[in-house]
């Protein structure tokens, strides 16, 4: 089952007016890889998990997610298929409890089916889950207001959120922009730890040391566009990604 | 060293509360007490004013103060998922109509109109408003003034439903007792039923829906779904409100659609803060009597309202409720160490 291919992306471009932000990209995803998405500011790398995960509709190209075609689908269809996205700005539920955030994903139709949290259970199992990433069960954290809570704090909620459905697919945008390091070096174990239960992770990331330790494979993009894809170290050293991240050398 | 013996002042909630707002240490009766009082006292009250007023032009004011309360919690309750209509009337006048009409052209028993009028109504509404769920904030809000406008002209212009002159003579309730516990009971089942719901799973869902919809429908919820079913919950409310209104009076005009049912709910609620249901009850509770008593003004009536909904609306911005409850969590009591 390694080998089976969980998500394919074909030819996808996204236009906002004149606008290309996503233009032509192809790749494929196979059951269980960690890929890494890596690409300047603005080189449509939301854009890209926007358009997967159907918050942005494509202007064409196709996403096919185990051998379903999700293109265009409404959000919270392909949530329910077991795509689960995190956002890169920080989201949440702002006047609920932190635990009471991953109630919302735990009432899913989605984990309803695969038999998960039962009423009156649910709390239960969102603390577990919060408990897993660090917010003690044992101290207020978890039960306090999520508006109150530092930014560290809430992009692991978020994280917890994702978890909650029980993604087969699991899409971090920027997960660790303004994470504190030690934040960072504790969170990191984690996602590894999903990704060898068997969860797919595509993974946007500027950190890219972080993301050289855990990924197998990046894909990097630059103006929309897909420029070099493979093992980090190769990828990283085709000519177009040093001129991407670091300019061009200017003439005479 | 007998004389060593001090206390400490402690907030009372401070040993009942643990963590959240819904798990609860009840160590002995005072406790309870101190729980219970806010809850059972109002309600109470409530259930006994009837006799107190017995009839007459209070009794009248009393029921009128329900059915306002009534639509302020609908009112409420679809402004906690985050959709803010200005078109309370809609539901009061399609429930005051529905009922009206079947009582009028089919001589139909109030067994029967009431709970038609409620549920049909509150299928009729969201029907109506279901295609404009994709529309968010103030978008949303403006489609809910219009549509009272519109029936309100269409049944004008058509000269349908009785036209301007509307629907007279309906079957009144069996005795006034009867309407007056109808308005009382549901007042107090959709303010207790709308606080324990909004806490549910079902209810984080809507709460989760005003704070972020995206997040939402990441969590692979049809967010659609659940606002068609809060307007269905808040509709079979407001519904059922006009249709009281309408045995009550023995009449049905295009008044049902006045403005007047959109704003004061909205003022009872804003008064009484909203957000917490109580709120909204307070508030219309205040506001129905005070503009009762302002009446003997004549054409200052109006305006003075206005002043005192101002004075309240700066002064306690956060709403009367939630300062009540601040405090009420603030009272102290000596422990001894």
């Amino acid at each position: 089952m390694q080998d089976e291919v969980i998500l394919k992306v074909q030819n996808l471009t996204k236009q906002f007016g004149g606008v290309v932000a996503v233009e032509d990209v192809s790749f494929e995803l196979r059951r269980g890889e960690f890929l890494g998405v890596i690409g300047p500011n603005g080189s449509g790398k939301t854009t890209l998990i926007n358009l997967i995960t159907g918050f942005v509709k494509p202007t064409s190209g196709k996403v096919i997610f185990q051998g379903k075609d999700i293109t265009g689908k409404p959000p919270y269809q392909i949530a329910g298929y077991g795509i689960s996205r995190s956002f890169q700005m920080v989201r949440a539920f702002h006047k609920l409890p932190a635990f009471k955030n991953l109630i919302v994903p735990l009432y899913s139709p989605r984990v309803k089916r695969l038999g998960g949290g039962k009423y009156g259970e649910r709390d239960d199992v969102a603390i577990n889950l919060l408990d897993d990433l660090g917010f003690e069960r044992d101290s207020f954290v978890p039960y306090k207001v999520a508006g109150s809570l530092p930014h560290g704090y809430l992009k692991r909620l978020d994280l917890a959120r994702c978890m909650a459905l029980r993604p087969e697919l699991l899409i971090l945008d920027e997960l660790f922009s303004g994470m504190a390091m030690s934040e960072v070096a504790a969170t990191l174990p984690m996602i590894e730890k999903f990704n060898r239960e068997g969860i797919t992770i595509m993974m946007v990331e500027h950190r890219l040391k972080e993301l050289f330790r855990v990924a197998s494979r990046v894909l990097v993009m630059n103006f929309g566009r897909k420029i070099a894809e493979g093992p980090p170290k190769e990828a990283m050293a085709k000519e177009e990604v040093q001129k991407a991240y670091l300019g061009t050398e200017v003439e005479g | 060293m007998g004389e060593d013996i001090r206390y400490r002042r402690e907030r009372i909630d401070r040993g009942i509360k643990a963590r959240t707002d819904t798990i609860y240490f009840l160590s002995n009766f005072r406790d309870i007490l101190y729980l219970l009082l806010p809850r059972v006292l109002p309600v109470a009250l409530l259930l006994l004013l009837p006799f107190l007023l017995k009839g007459g032009y209070w009794e009248k004011v009393l029921f009128y103060s329900c059915i306002f309360a009534l639509l302020a919690l609908s009112w409420d309750f679809m402004a906690s998922v985050g959709l803010v209509s200005l078109g309370q009337a809609l539901f009061f006048g399609v429930g005051a109509y529905i009922s009206g009409g079947l009582n009028h052209y089919f001589k139909m028993p109030l067994s029967l109109t009431l709970p038609i009028a409620t549920l049909g109504g509150a299928f009729l509404c969201t029907i109506l408003l279901v295609s404009v769920l994709r529309l968010r904030g103030v978008y949303f809000s403006m489609v809910t003034l219009i549509l009272p406008l519109l029936f309100a002209h269409l049944i004008e212009t058509l000269n349908i439903l009785g036209g301007t002159h509307g629907l007279l003579s309906l079957r009144p309730f069996p005795s006034s007792w009867v309407a007056i516990y109808l308005a009382i009971f549901a007042v107090v089942f959709c303010l207790f039923g709308f606080r324990k719901l909004i806490n549910e799973d079902f209810g984080l869902v809507l709460r989760g829906i005003r704070d972020d919809d995206r997040v939402v429908m990441a969590g692979g919820i049809n967010i659609y779904w659940y606002k068609a079913q809060a307007i269905f919950i808040a509709g079979a409310v407001g519904c059922f409100a006009g249709a009281l209104m309408t045995h009550y009076y023995q009449f049905v005009g295009r008044s049902a659609f006045a403005l007047d049912y959109t704003i004061l709910p909205l003022a009872g609620a804003v008064l009484g803060g909203p957000g917490s249901f109580a709120g909204a009850t307070i508030g219309t509770f205040i506001l129905v009597p005070l503009s009762e008593v302002l009446r003997a003004l004549g054409g200052l009536r109006m305006a003075l309202y206005g002043i005192i909904l101002i004075a309240a609306l700066v002064s306690l911005p956060e709403g009367l409720f939630h300062y009540i409850t601040r405090k009420y969590h603030q009272f102290e009591r000596d422990v001894r160490i």
